[in-house]
């Protein structure tokens, strides 16, 4: 461990003042936050709470229902990342209709998508596009080489995501947030900075062990201070500008929009749509795909964990018919969902604890 | 002889024949080598080891190696980790129509130069061709017959608490260096595969001490599931030391880009052993002088407490479960 670490790891350790709640807001910090054990070492006063920064975890179930629309009416071949395929959504999920026959490929990039469907002229093909800034720029270079290529079998169905207005929405559910490293890489920090003008506080993390306890110690620090504050503790790779190319590109193809986030509802302006010069690209458009409520499980209690509302284990489906190998919840189906973090990590190890102190 | 290999090849005609003396039996000659339906082989008194295992790693040319090497250094490293000297094996090959003929020399070759440098003769095989589409290019079975050394003794149910827990090398190479030949996330990095026959480092380990407990090949899964199955097997904790994990600071890198567990990934030439501790020194230094084993560790220790479950010290000196992979592993990497 570097001296930085040793001494923000004192600077956690020491900490006797009161109770801090911390969100991270991203699955990576989640993840990474379990695996090198940061939370055995926070004192009692200081709660990690996981926010809502998983890409596939706060897509509604009717945005699988969209997809699962477009697959099984309507003849269309699916690229998605891995995990969506996994996401239940209110009949079945996509793996569920891959076995009736639907056309569901697991993709990279969407640029492979792309690829596809200029290579497959006759086939309709529609990119999945979910997540953050982190991911929007590459589904904006896919859509924008087909518009260039005349590739016009290729669509995007969007439910991108803008943090902004999210960490807004959460104001009450954290006293500080640490901020999502490569989103912040993309967008650069004037948002967060205007954010702390509003009383929203947090820091820019990175996801080395080190960068995440210096991320915890400045926010610690700069709570016990009492004063707004913002600041980039990841400035190895977050500079104030961000991706000046990425964020134009998102600009050209994008426009905002209202999102529907799992757990939290509608949240006004965090979300991306094709803008009008792209809309033949809009699979929703393209396909008429009419307005999907989706009805999820009615026991399951993601929305309550991706507000920090209730840890996994409060919720009556976790580790029992909920496990990554079943998942019931978005939030457990993806490898950086806070259920399946909890589950990978806390609940065997319980598990394992338990066991041992029969023998 | 044609440039590509043709289903005729695959008839059992003429060609079949010049197939095998013109690439087969020009690589692989030697005098127990077979041209009748079986080799005859001499038996020496003991016991043998055995063992087979499939290759279809795609693709099948990638840096550090190819799928013939593999096919050798798969198995003889697998009748390796038993204490047995690898001293036949035996081919079938199932080969794609059109695959061309340079190549399958190549491939060939690089077997031949394997085998020699272990010791190994090969002395059967096989050839079929599949039509095109009904096989990705090649694949290729091998099946190896070592002789034990008299004293070897070693199983994945031997490990004790207080047993120290050594990997032969840095670990995760293969599995990062076929992920980056794929292609699929469009990375560069400078990872070659670690595939390497392991049967000198396995004797010297041998010869160092008489009470080696457990010698396991980290392929598939890499060396977290060897150890969670050394775990299960033994019914034993086990407690690594994160910082202690010997791992190239490029694989890390890619590790860090795709959120990936260095100790996940797949290995070709690289060995979990598990030796009482007071033996270490002289494993260390026998494997420290091997060809393939210079940056050889103790990365943990087996203890009696939580059996069944490995946990890690981390890098902040905190205890983590190591947790263990759901899904899917990358498909096709041996």
């Amino acid at each position: 461990m570097n001296e930085q670490a040793l001494k923000a790891k004192a600077i956690i350790e020491n900490y006797s003042g009161p109770e801090l709640r911390i969100m991270e807001v991203c699955g990576t910090h989640t993840h990474e936050i379990f695996r090198m054990g940061i939370r055995s070492i926070l004192p009692e006063n200081v709660n990690l709470i996981s926010g809502p920064g998983c890409p596939v975890c706060v897509t509604p179930v009717g945005f699988i229902d969209e997809a699962l629309m477009l697959a099984l009416e309507k003849n269309v071949t699916i690229c998605t990342f891995g995990d969506l395929v996994r996401v239940p959504g209110s009949e079945t999920s996509l793996a569920g209709a891959r076995s009736q026959g639907a056309r569901v490929q697991v993709v990279y990039s969407p640029l492979d998508a792309y690829e596809l469907a200029r290579d497959n002229p006759d086939e309709q093909v529609c990119f999945l596009a979910v997540g953050f800034e982190t991911t929007t720029p590459a589904a904006c270079i896919a859509v924008d080489k087909a518009r260039e290529n005349g590739v016009d079998n290729f669509t995007l169905l969007t439910a991108n995501k803008t943090m902004v207005n999210a960490y807004r929405a959460l104001k009450g559910s954290a006293d500080a947030f640490l901020y999502p490293g490569h989103v912040n890489a993309i967008t650069g920090t004037s948002a967060c900075e205007k954010l702390a003008e509003e009383g929203i506080y947090g820091v820019v993390a990175g996801f080395t062990a080190s960068e995440l306890l210096t991320a915890i110690a400045v926010t610690i620090t700069r709570l016990t201070e009492g004063k707004p504050f913002f600041e980039n503790c990841y400035p190895r790779v977050v500079t104030r500008e961000g991706s000046v190319k990425g964020m134009r590109l998102m600009e050209k193809v994008m426009e905002p929009c209202d999102a529907e986030w799992r757990g939290l509802g509608v949240i006004p302006d965090s979300g991306l749509r094709l803008n009008d010069e792209y809309r033949n690209f809009d699979a929703r458009f393209r396909f008429d795909i009419p307005e999907i409520r989706g009805k999820g499980n009615p026991a399951c209690r993601c929305g309550d964990v991706l507000q920090g509302k209730c840890r996994p284990s409060d919720c009556p489906l976790f580790g029992k018919v909920c496990t990554p190998q079943h998942a019931v919840g978005s939030c457990m189906v993806s490898n950086e969902g806070t259920c399946s973090a909890y589950y990978q990590y806390d609940f065997i190890l319980q598990q394992a604890r338990q066991q041992a102190a029969q023998k | 002889m044609d440039n590509v290999v043709t289903l005729a090849h695959g008839a059992g005609g003429r060609q079949t024949s010049e197939l095998i003396d013109k690439v087969f039996g020009r690589y692989f000659a030697n005098p127990d080598l077979t041209a009748d339906d079986a080799a005859v082989l001499d038996v020496d008194k003991g016991r043998m080891a055995v063992s087979t295992d499939g290759f279809i790693v795609s693709p099948y040319e990638f840096p550090g190696g190819n799928i013939g090497k593999l096919s050798i250094c798969g198995t003889v490293n697998d009748i390796s980790c038993m204490g047995a000297r690898p001293k036949y094996l035996t081919c079938s090959f199932v080969i794609e129509e059109g695959f061309p003929m340079d190549k399958l020399e190549e491939i060939a070759a690089s077997m031949a130069a394997t085998a020699k440098e272990v010791g190994v003769e090969i002395v059967a095989g096989d050839t079929k061709v599949a039509g095109k589409g009904q096989v990705d290019g090649l694949f290729i079975t091998t099946t190896g017959i070592g002789e034990m050394l008299p004293e070897a003794n070693t199983s994945g149910a031997f490990a004790k608490p207080g047993d120290a827990i050594i990997v032969t090398r840095d670990i995760g190479r293969h599995g990062c260096t076929i992920l980056l030949a794929r292609n699929d996330f469009a990375i560069d990095a400078d990872v070659t595969s670690d595939c390497a026959p392991l049967w000198e480092a396995v004797e010297s380990m041998l010869d160092a001490s008489k009470d080696i407990h457990v010698i396991r090949d980290a392929t598939r899964g890499g060396v977290g599931t060897v150890l969670y199955e050394i775990a299960g097997q033994s019914n034993v904790g086990i407690r690594l030391d994160q910082e202690k994990i010997p791992v190239d600071p490029a694989v890390k890198g890619v590790c860090g880009m795709l959120g990936l567990e260095p100790l996940y990934l797949a290995c070709e030439g690289a060995l979990v052993v598990v030796v009482p501790k007071d033996d270490v020194p002289a494993v260390l230094d026998a494997l420290h002088r091997g060809k393939y084993t210079s940056n050889a560790a103790v990365i943990g220790e087996v203890v009696d407490d939580m059996p069944g479950s490995v946990m890690m010290r981390t890098e902040i000196g905190s205890e983590t479960l190591l947790s263990q992979p759901a899904g899917e592993l990358l498909p096709r990497i041996c």
